[in-house]
């Protein structure tokens, strides 16, 4: 049976979140979210890559031949990312500077060649687009909130504002710890709520 | 519409069209980004070399470069509406650092004194080395104002008058390292009068447009 349009976005933002439950792209998640800004351009990034990938491998999924799907796939998700990595270097240099290599490293998240193949390829524009727009902005949610906690308890701050001095910031969760324990905590307290939500 | 069979023929043009159709793609978007892209690299270098150097008129906007082995160090003079020399910024790196190469722009008046620096790049660790962008410049340990002739710019471990940075001697080594070596090519070019192209300070459109070209014209040669 095919899932409501309802059940896609549902599915994208909470009860298969590609960061918190399919545990999917961790390296751009763990490396990028040292604050909440560089989180969720991170996320806005890869949604708009996942967007368009999603909609024009579903356009052209009875036209590539089977055997040729991932290299087709792969370059229609490389060119992508190249848009986007010019655009932002275009329009916002410093955002440029800080996510560096990992825009770049877009072409090679799981998510994005993961619902090419698992979605796109089997459903309408329409449903892949809406699964593009809703896996994309679970992931930017998930990194938006993982960036967000990381800088607050690291520096006092969130989104560059002051929540307290960054003289009593614990350094340790801007560094890489940090991430792996984070993101440890925000799974489990997702499987709590889904485990204590079935009963 | 049925899928088309995996046969040679099939496989080889479907994905000809699409690399064809990418190409494409990615052109139209280079030629619209390029010139904005090229914009604002040279604001930043700019605004890099303004930001550290005394009070001119006109800047060198292409620099002299000086090369030794893995290092090199770039100098950019200064002229007050006279032509005479008022000072330098200079990018120099160091090798030394904690993690990898480190990137600053030290700017000099005429007599040495160093007016400001700027860390241009750096990969330290967080909340340690990192801290060079501020650390150098306040209180005991700074370094602006300076005379970099008369003063000991090492860490006061290695006997000189600077403190390092806190758990970061090596990070704080190589950053004075970088700004010695900046001041020695500083002194070494302050009296050659080599015949370069210079701008006036403030960044109108037309200067970033005759630099791009010029940047343009470089790399072409190379």
């Amino acid at each position: 049976m095919k899932d409501s349009a309802y059940n896609i976005i549902v599915k994208g933002l909470i009860t298969q979140n590609p960061v918190l439950v399919l545990t999917l792209g961790m390296c751009p998640t763990l490396a990028t979210t040292t604050s909440a800004i560089n989180g969720m351009s991170m996320g806005l990034a890869t949604l708009f890559v996942l967007f368009g990938s999603n909609v024009v491998v579903s356009l052209l999924k009875n036209i590539i031949p089977d055997k040729i799907r991932i290299p087709a796939y792969v370059v229609v998700i490389a060119t992508f990312v190249s848009i986007v990595e010019m655009l932002i270097h275009a329009d916002f240099p410093q955002l440029y500077e800080s996510l560096g290599i990992f825009i770049p490293l877009i072409v090679v998240n799981c998510i994005v060649l993961g619902r090419a193949e698992a979605f796109a390829s089997k459903n309408s524009v329409f449903r892949s687009a809406l699964d593009g727009l809703a896996m994309g902005l679970g992931f930017t949610l998930a990194l938006t909130l993982l960036g967000s906690i990381r800088e607050l308890l690291g520096t006092g701050k969130i989104f560059g504002h002051t929540i307290y001095s960054e003289h009593y910031g614990a350094l340790l969760f801007v560094l890489a710890p940090g991430a792996f324990i984070t993101l440890g905590f925000l799974i489990s307290f997702l499987n709590k709520l889904a485990k204590s939500s079935k009963v | 519409m049925k899928k088309l069979k995996s046969n040679f023929l099939n496989m080889v043009l479907v994905l000809s069209v699409i690399t064809v159709i990418a190409a494409y793609a990615l052109a139209t978007v280079h030629t619209r980004t390029e010139n904005k892209i090229s914009r604002s690299l040279i604001t930043k270098q700019l605004n890099d070399i303004n930001a550290v150097l005394p009070p001119h008129d006109v800047v060198d906007i292409v620099p002299v470069i000086i090369k030794e082995g893995d290092e090199s160090v770039k100098i950019y003079r200064a002229y007050d509406s006279s032509g005479n020399i008022v000072g330098a910024a200079v990018e120099s790196t160091s090798n030394n650092g904690y993690k990898s190469r480190i990137n600053i722009m030290v700017g000099f008046d005429r007599n040495g004194k160093i007016i400001n620096y700027n860390v241009l790049n750096q990969d330290e660790t967080l909340g340690l080395g990192s801290l060079m962008q501020n650390w150098f410049r306040s209180g005991k340990q700074s370094i602006i104002g300076k005379d970099a002739s008369k003063s000991n710019l090492s860490v006061s471990k290695d006997g000189g008058e600077i403190d390092a940075i806190t758990a970061a001697t090596i990070s704080s080594r190589a950053f004075l390292f970088a700004v010695r070596n900046a001041y020695f090519a500083f002194t070494s070019h302050m009296e050659k009068t080599v015949k370069v192209q210079q701008a006036k300070a403030d960044s109108s459109k037309n200067l970033i447009e005759s630099i791009s070209k010029i940047n343009k014209y470089q790399s072409k040669a190379h």
